[in-house]
């Protein structure tokens, strides 16, 4: 296991070896500079914390600006915690998209879109009462009932109802690797990213 | 958009075609693979429309086969076409043909240019 942090650039579509149109996902990947390495004696547990993004120093806390220093780096962005990593790190190393290689299965993890607050239907895919007419007034995309009465007499822990809805952590499991450009630092994976352009996306092998 | 567009360039090989436009009847030689076989079927037709630009541009073509109507919609950049002829220029005032769907026979045939 190891990865990399990076932003989703687009999406586009290429053609395989047998001529398949396929959907890809370009995402800009590092190079991330290791700039803490975690271990069981001293924290508890293993990982690696990797940086990436520049980020101006009249920006950035004093505190961090020591951390960022240690790892004899300029500040960054993003940090993020990866608590299994293949090969050993050193702090200052730098990780590039080259552990990546075309035909590879990965993660992505992101933050969905924000779509604010939501009903039952944008949210959890209920059906609404599929009726205009007969009768039916002003109940169109309503969730209906919410459960029986006297027993239990609440509802349930864990109803679906309306609420906000993205803006959430979300993982895409097993993505295939199509094409790594190790110059640019881009990696072009199958299919759909959560995010918009422009937001950071964990890529996990 | 510049980094899309670097992977597109990168990866798409761009075909190229001799020119036609909606209106012109054009064989498409398809390349289909059964197994570890190659064969070429041809697909002739009436273009109805050139969509979209750039690496994701299709084409429609459209034919009466046995009385019923099939559209078949490809890639332009796609590496499974063999080739494109065109037989027949086709004298039309619009980019898109959607209404020669609701003709049939005689009403559907398309005037054809003088080159």
């Amino acid at each position: 296991m190891s990865g990399i942090i990076g932003k989703k650039v687009g999406m586009t579509s290429i053609f395989d070896e047998t001529g398949k149109n396929i959907p890809c996902t370009v995402i800009e990947a590092g190079p991330c500079v290791v700039t803490q390495v975690k271990s069981v004696e001293t924290d508890g547990y293993a990982a690696v914390q990797l940086a990436y993004g520049e980020k101006k120093e009249k920006n950035t806390s004093a505190p961090l600006k020591g951390h960022f220093e240690k790892a004899g780096t300029t500040p960054k962005r993003k940090l993020v915690e990866f608590k299994t990593f293949e090969d050993e790190k050193a702090l200052g190393d730098t990780v590039t998209v080259e552990i990546f290689s075309a035909g590879d299965f990965v993660d992505v993890v992101g933050t969905s879109k924000g779509k604010g607050f939501q009903g039952v239907v944008k949210r959890h895919g209920f059906g609404g009462v599929g009726m205009q007419t007969h009768g039916q007034h002003n109940r169109l995309r309503a969730p209906g009932s919410l459960g029986a009465s006297s027993w239990p007499s609440r509802v349930f822990k864990g109803m679906r109802m309306a609420g906000q809805t993205g803006n959430a952590r979300v993982k895409v499991q097993n993505l295939q690797v199509v094409k790594v450009f190790a110059e640019q630092n881009l990696i072009v994976v199958k299919g759909s990213v959560p995010g918009a352009k422009g937001s950071f996306v964990i890529v996990d092998k | 958009m510049d980094l899309v567009k670097f992977v597109e360039e990168q990866s798409v090989v761009k075909n190229t075609f001799p020119a036609f436009k909606a209106g012109d009847t054009v064989s498409v030689h398809y390349k289909i693979r059964e197994g570890n076989k190659e064969r070429i079927q041809v697909y002739q037709g009436v273009v109805l429309q050139r969509n979209s630009v750039g690496n994701s541009e299709t084409f429609t073509v459209r034919k009466v086969s046995n009385g019923i109507g099939v559209e078949r919609i490809f890639p332009f950049n796609s590496p499974n076409i063999d080739k494109i002829e065109v037989n027949n220029v086709g004298k039309v005032r619009r980019a898109k043909l959607y209404y020669l769907r609701a003709l049939t026979g005689k009403a559907a045939r398309i005037k054809s240019k003088r080159v």
